[in-house]
């Protein structure tokens, strides 16, 4: 059994004039005990609204969330509470996300405090282990976020997402905001924390360089759907999906020339209304009659490969 | 390098309070040239790019010493109405964030319209069918309709595109584009840059490319200027910088990105982070965090030398 299964899960908001605005649709996606999921997608694909569903920050529309095969979304509030030791999350903007007049040791102790773990010598013990773990120093823990720079505060968010020893860990955009040369150090102490932790993580980037690095899996969104999924070497090396051929090809890298590059037409169409059948076909530079009419669905290539895609260019074998 | 430069900054230093934000840039750009300006948060690149266009916060910014040519005229020794006259028109600039650029409450139509009546003498028609053809250019799918829309209703990459008709509206010699696709999905990224990158080809303007990403200057400048610490640490076209980095900086920088390396593998990461200004350590400023230092680095500032790739350290790569 997968560690957490994600069956048909959709979030759907009231979009402007009566229209519905289709946030997720329809996301089947399973993590596995210690696997990394990378996200890849652009803004309004969906991917940080699936990843706060998931954790039910956000209450999904429909769909199951399996955790250990039981179903988070039928849980009550207070059913909800010690299952949440389990999932954690990062988010992007560390600024944010510590209250500045709380101290680092405060921030970081929260969780324990909250679900009633250990007595406060216990705690304080917790705490410094953490701060070990991610990197800080001890004097940290009387110190205030705003102390910190941008790399250092991440830290601090880590720790007090690893307090209660989750199992899987949802990061969300976590080393968007930082600096390239901070941005290598984050990635290096969530992959190393990953490894001695066995944690879980679903990885939430816009940035493929970045998810391709960390993850063992990936699967790319738009507009809501998820539109192929593969290892991560199958994505990189031999994406089928013309949206993840462009997406990896509009990054740029020194050394490749722009002729080389598909640069895609026109943006993201308006999540309210999506475009009649595969959401991408607006774009799509092989788009073919089908496609304006049917929603390809996603399936399985072929038996021997472990990759979905969701595109009327690969028939049902 | 061509030999009359349109721009050329000399021993540029800015200083906040007291404390040192620019501490002696020199750079030049040539006509129909891109120059990458890059660096990581707090090094600088921002505030040359506005002590260019003199839109510091003056006080408490100030521009303590140095000297700004443009097509031979001293910039910093220009009165407010001669520097009105100058941007927009000879110099434009278009920003990271294009929603707070743009005044919610007029149309892009009045927006685009005002920085031609600014700069020239022209009737409503003229202007109105300057905008129009402008928004064409820059590929506002059905632009007649789009100069009567708000910048609300527009989408992030569309805002850009206005906000570079705008700038383009008085055909400047040189365009100062300050992180203009960070806010910017990356399949939008590659239109905008294509845009302005087909644009100097079109028109022969310049353009100072300010920006993070290393991918995007190699991709699209002629030449790079590294800043690290209010200073330029290594200089060189983009190629050469890409290909033979000198500065340990540079180096550094080029190795850590996750794209330069095997996935799963630990990335070679740089140490510490940037020295805030008024932190920075006595001699080489990257000393601290250099894996290559000699005797000389934490005791003196390099100076920044060579013929075609210039470079500001005691140890260079080879």
């Amino acid at each position: 059994m997968s560690l957490l299964e994600l069956r048909h899960l959709s979030k759907t908001y009231p979009g402007p004039n009566g229209a519905v605005v289709q946030a997720v649709s329809d996301v089947s996606l399973t993590i596995e005990a210690g696997e990394v999921l990378g996200v890849v997608g652009e803004s309004g694909c969906g991917k940080s609204t699936l990843g706060r569903a998931l954790l039910r920050l956000i209450e999904p529309s429909g769909g199951e969330i399996l955790l250990d095969g039981k179903d988070l979304v039928q849980l009550s509030r207070r059913a909800m509470k010690p299952v949440r030791r389990d999932l954690q999350v990062i988010f992007q903007d560390p600024f944010g996300a510590l209250n500045p007049r709380h101290t680092v040791g405060g921030i970081i102790g929260e969780p324990l405090k909250v679900h009633r773990i250990g007595t406060r010598a216990e705690q304080q013990a917790r705490i410094a282990e953490l701060l070990d773990l991610v990197g800080l120093p001890q004097d940290a823990a009387g110190r205030y976020p705003h102390e910190f720079s941008g790399g250092q505060r991440q830290r601090i968010a880590i720790a007090r997402a690893l307090a209660l020893n989750p199992r899987l860990l949802v990061a969300d955009e976590a080393v968007s905001a930082l600096d390239v040369s901070i941005q290598s150090q984050i990635i290096n102490l969530i992959a190393d924390l990953q490894k001695r932790l066995g944690l879980s993580i679903l990885f939430i980037s816009h940035d493929l360089s970045v998810i391709r690095h960390v993850s063992d899996r990936i699967a790319v969104m738009y507009l809501g759907r998820v539109v192929e999924t593969g290892p991560t070497e199958t994505i990189m090396q031999a994406p089928k999906h013309p949206y993840t051929k462009a997406l990896l090809s509009a990054i740029p890298r020194p050394g490749v020339a722009r002729q080389q590059r598909i640069v895609l037409q026109g943006e993201l169409p308006d999540p309210a209304h999506p475009p009649a059948g595969c959401a991408f076909h607006t774009r799509c530079p092989s788009v073919m009659p089908v496609c304006r009419q049917t929603r390809p669905a996603l399936q399985p290539l072929d038996s021997s490969q472990k990759g979905e895609v969701a595109c009327h260019l690969y028939p049902v074998q | 390098m061509s030999a009359t430069p349109l721009l050329h900054i000399e021993d540029l230093y800015v200083d906040v309070g007291g404390r040192a934000v620019i501490e002696g840039v020199s750079l030049s750009i040539a006509p129909g040239e891109m120059l990458g300006l890059v660096g990581e948060s707090g090094c600088g690149k921002s505030v040359t790019a506005l002590s260019i266009m003199r839109l510091l916060a003056e006080p408490p910014m100030q521009i303590s010493a140095g000297r700004i040519g443009f097509e031979g005229r001293d910039i910093l020794g220009l009165d407010e109405a001669e520097l009105e006259a100058l941007r927009g028109d000879d110099i434009a600039m278009i920003f990271q964030e294009p929603m707070t650029s743009l005044n919610p409450v007029f149309t892009i139509g009045d927006q685009i319209t005002e920085v031609v009546y600014l700069h020239r003498k022209v009737d409503r028609q003229t202007a109105d069918a300057r905008a129009l053809e402008l928004l064409q250019r820059v590929g506002i799918p059905a632009p007649e309709a789009a100069l009567q829309r708000y910048p609300h209703q527009l989408s992030g990459g569309q805002r850009q595109r206005v906000m570079i008709a705008m700038a383009l509206a008085c055909d400047p010699k040189l365009l100062v584009a300050d992180e203009p696709t960070t806010a910017l999905d990356v399949t939008v990224q590659a239109q905008i840059l294509d845009l302005i990158d087909d644009l100097r080809r079109e028109t022969g303007m310049a353009v100072l490319l300010i920006t993070h990403d290393l991918g995007v200057v190699s991709q699209y400048c002629d030449r790079v200027a590294v800043m690290y610490g209010g200073l330029v640490v290594e200089e060189a076209t983009a190629m050469e910088l890409f290909a033979h980095p000198k500065h340990r900086y540079t180096e550094a920088l080029l190795r850590t990105i996750p794209a330069s390396n095997p996935p799963g593998v630990e990335l070679p990461a740089i140490m510490g982070t940037v020295p805030p200004p008024g932190q920075r350590p006595v001699g080489c400023t990257f000393h601290p965090r250099c894996h290559a230092v000699v005797e000389a680095c934490p005791r003196l500032m390099p100076p920044l030398e060579g013929q075609s790739h210039l470079v500001r350290c005691w140890n260079p790569a080879e």
